[in-house]
């Protein structure tokens, strides 16, 4: 295997990006795979060798513990795996262009799989910027890396599984919560309760989500159901939290952290810079790829699998890592079309299986309609401190998209890249010129997909063009 | 379909159209600027923004001062300063051997009478940016240049532009083109528009619109990148550039460094998109951190292109159409017309208006690119 070539370049050691990587090493491709962790894991088993060895391990739960031997695997299969790796740029072709230990280099594939996963959604509020307000997210990566517990009591505020699963982890880890502001909008569960039927496969799963909640209300905290507005206030950092429930009652509460969640979305930024179409997604409220069977990408040889597919949590992962990794095998001459076809059939049963309580998901976590349309002086781009209000303003002027708001404002110029932002600006172009916000679309992704200091793209070598 | 109806008609929404429409409309005529896609689309939303009269082809030199004259009033010409700091831009030599270059270069500047740049040792040039590298032992310095706020450049042009009447048709690409008596005919998608007096500024693609009138013109296209950084506390005010190496950079009023220097990428022009290529932009930021060695943990928070017309002369394309009636072309400048912006659309105003100008434009015909061709 040359060093800068490969058959196959995998983005993401999470659990799309393990799965595919063993498939394709089974059908003798040559892999590499870049992550920006220390080892492999992902979001949901991130540190997951380490803390194997830990009595952590039982506490972080069933689900993280099937991290262990996956991993295993993953070693194994004889990919190249290069871990802290950041992935900047990828151009067509395909050239990667990445930063390991310092110094940026460039490598080539012949096909790609982005499994790169899903971030939170942003969720602005007045005082959302204030140091001592975090994501869920956020503090869980703490609670799994360093088994960190914050050492205040801590208000919660959202709503879909993590929040559930991270105030049952923090309790087992010692911690202790202040509150619970269950942003559920009144009537949800009815809307779900459709999905139902559909949902019963995965009975082990509403089990789970049951047994935590029970164990939750067991715990003693408050819980406060219908909360649709939030305030953060303080000189510096958060000193207070204000809520606002949905029959208008508003309560003001002292407060020194406070986690927010409400929910993810994929991480469309790798494809869209590529080029690959995307769709809005009404049920999740989210841009996805437009994928065909097998994951690939309205360009060629471009693959998404995971989180980054549509939110689907780590079962649906796998097997969408696996059925790309069989596509691309079969069209390298690896793994013969029927035969793949026939292992295909497999993995989507086993998709399909994984996503049967989706949308009861979708339909009882759907964010609430705030999360939107923040009040005008919330600050939507925390990166160059752009306001509701200023992009409600120029989006009424003319009727300009995603690109023309952000020479305009400087929203999404920052080194997020609209991640923060993005969507909702989104929703406020789509309320303000009263279109669908499908139709509105996203900033242009301007390289480097992660920051790259100067000295790193300067230790960037002169090399020969792709062959 | 009912036709709108003008006496000029500015093809291209970018800064050099709307400075054109806004100097015409100024001067009484009723005039639309039609922009396939928005305002400020290609170069001018891409472009460093340098304010600069250094190092100019002596050629561009007359108008180039014309034009920083008014930079310095830019507010009273379209009621926003532009961001528009006077900081000075300054030609570095890292080693002595690329001092004879700016020691010629001075001689000749003051040969021709002009005293706008002007030779400073290390020690005034420490004193003039105390970040730059110690090793550098000399340099050319323009005191009254500077740069400006690109985007909020085409906002205030733009707003100018409407309050003197002007209207800004978006999202309307020319397609087709007709003669019906005096006037042309420009048929957009669903719109079309009549006028006798049609200006060319259609940057990258303007030779493609020059062709549609029969003017051939020899035009290339460059794709400059740019590096843009995360914010970071004061340091430096002057626009830096070198000898021997392509960079600019600057820190922005927001406390961003803005990279730059002409290091090409690469330009579709049917795609309207243009492409990094990190290899090459690579040199860029070697040479960024050659000079300041202080930016070398500074994160990129940006890159991009923008699409560029340039001419063979590296010369902008300025006057009157040899063929076409009523036809005038302004475009080609090559990635350094940002400072030319608002005397090019004072002079186009002129040539509308009066027939001819006193300014000296002789060097920007559009023949000199046209020859070519007759003899090919």
């Amino acid at each position: 295997m040359s060093a800068q070539h490969t058959d196959l370049l995998i983005v993401g050691a999470g659990p799309a990006g393990m799965a595919a990587a063993v498939t394709a090493r089974r059908h003798g491709l040559t892999v590499r795979v870049l992550d920006d962790q220390p080892a492999p894991g992902g979001q949901i088993w991130r540190a997951v060798e380490a803390v194997a060895t830990t009595p952590r391990l039982t506490r972080l739960g069933e689900a993280y513990r099937a991290g262990v031997e996956r991993a295993a695997a993953f070693r194994a299969c004889g990919a190249l795996y290069e871990a802290q790796s950041q992935l900047w740029q990828m151009e067509p072709g395909f050239r990667a262009f990445l930063t390991r230990q310092g110094k940026a280099s460039s490598v080539t594939a012949g096909a790609v799989i982005l499994a790169t996963g899903a971030q939170e959604r942003p969720v602005p509020f007045p005082g959302w910027t204030l140091p001592g307000v975090l994501t869920v997210g956020a503090a869980q990566i703490l609670l799994k890396t360093a088994d960190s517990v914050p050492d205040r009591p801590v208000w919660i505020a959202g709503c879909g599984p993590l929040p559930l699963l991270y105030m049952t982890q923090l309790l087992a880890a010692g911690g202790k919560i202040a509150g619970f502001l269950d942003t559920t909008p009144r009537g949800r569960l009815g809307a779900a309760l459709r999905h139902l039927p559909q949902a019963m496969g995965r009975a082990g799963d509403l089990f789970k989500g049951l047994s935590w909640s029970l164990a939750l209300r067991w715990a003693g905290f408050p819980i406060v159901r219908h909360v649709a507005e939030l305030r953060a206030e303080g000189a510096g950092r958060l000193e207070q939290l204000v809520y606002r429930t949905q029959d208008g009652r508003e309560t003001r509460v002292p407060a020194e952290v406070l986690l927010v969640h409400e929910g993810v979305v994929p991480s469309i930024h790798a494809p869209l810079a590529l080029g690959c179409h995307v769709r809005w997604d009404a049920r999740q409220h989210c841009q996805v790829p437009v994928l065909d069977g097998w994951g690939e990408t309205s360009q060629a040889n471009v693959f998404v699998a995971g989180d980054g597919a549509g939110i689907g949590g780590a079962e649906a992962a796998e097997p969408r890592g696996r059925l790309a990794a069989l596509r691309i095998a079969a069209r390298l001459g690896r793994l013969r079309e029927d035969v793949a076809e026939a292992a295909a059939g497999t993995e989507r049963a086993a998709l399909s299986r994984a996503l049967a309580l989706r949308p009861f998901l979708d339909a009882l976590y759907a964010p609430r309609p705030e999360v939107f349309a923040p009040a005008d002086e919330t600050l939507v781009c925390r990166c160059e401190e752009v306001t509701a209000g200023e992009l409600r303003a120029r989006a009424a002027q003319g009727r300009p998209g995603p690109n023309q708001l952000k020479a305009f404002t400087r929203a999404g110029m920052g080194p997020c890249q609209g991640r923060q932002c993005g969507y909702t600006m989104a929703h406020i172009v789509a309320a303000v010129q009263q279109r669908p916000v499908g139709d509105v679309g996203f900033y242009r992704i301007r390289p480097p997909l992660k920051p790259v200091t100067l000295g790193e793209l300067a230790s960037l070598e002169a090399q020969e063009p792709a062959a | 379909m009912s036709v709108e109806v003008y006496d000029v008609a500015v093809v291209g929404g970018g800064l050099h159209g709307l400075s054109a429409a806004l100097h015409l409309a100024r001067a009484g005529r009723r005039v639309a600027v039609i922009e396939r896609r928005w305002t400020g689309r290609h170069a001018s939303g891409a472009t460093a923004a340098g304010v600069r009269t250094l190092n100019r082809d002596i050629a561009e030199v007359p108008i180039s001062l014309e034009a920083m004259a008014m930079w310095h009033r830019i507010a009273e010409i379209v009621g926003d300063d532009c961001g528009f700091q006077a900081h000075g831009q300054i030609n570095v030599a890292e080693r002595d051997e690329h001092l004879p270059t700016l020691i010629k270069r001075e001689a000749k500047m003051r040969a021709l009478g002009y005293d706008h740049e002007e030779l400073v040792d290390a020690r005034e040039l420490r004193r003039l940016v105390p970040a730059l590298s110690p090793h550098c032992v000399g340099a050319l310095v323009a005191r009254r240049d500077g740069a400006a706020d690109p985007h909020r450049t085409v906002l205030a042009f733009r707003r100018a532009c409407e309050a003197a009447g002007v209207v800004i048709a978006e999202r309307c690409g020319v397609e087709a083109l007709d003669r019906q008596g005096q006037d042309w005919l420009l048929a957009c998608e669903a719109r079309r528009f009549r006028a006798p007096v049609v200006v060319n500024a259609a940057g990258a693609w303007a030779g493609r619109l020059a062709a549609l009138f029969g003017d051939h013109i020899a035009l290339g296209v460059r794709a400059s990148m740019m590096i843009v950084t995360e914010r970071l506390a004061p340091l430096l005010e002057p626009v830096v550039s070198v000898v021997g190496r392509a960079l600019s950079f600057k820190q922005a009023g927001q406390g961003t460094l803005v990279i730059g220097g002409g290091l090409q990428g690469a330009a579709d022009l049917d795609r309207e998109r243009s492409t990094v290529n990190f290899a090459e932009l690579a040199k860029g930021a070697r040479a960024a951190s050659d000079l300041f060695p202080a930016v070398r943990g500074v994160r990129i928070a940006r890159c991009w292109t923008g699409i560029e017309a340039q001419t063979r002369d590296r010369l902008p394309v300025i006057g009157a159409s040899p063929s076409a009636p009523g036809l005038f072309h302004a475009f080609g400048f090559s990635g350094h017309g940002f400072q030319l912006v608002p005397v090019v659309g004072a002079i186009l105003s002129d040539l509308v208006v009066e027939g001819g100008t006193r300014r000296e434009i002789a060097a920007f015909a559009p023949q000199r690119l046209m020859q070519q061709r007759a003899a090919a």
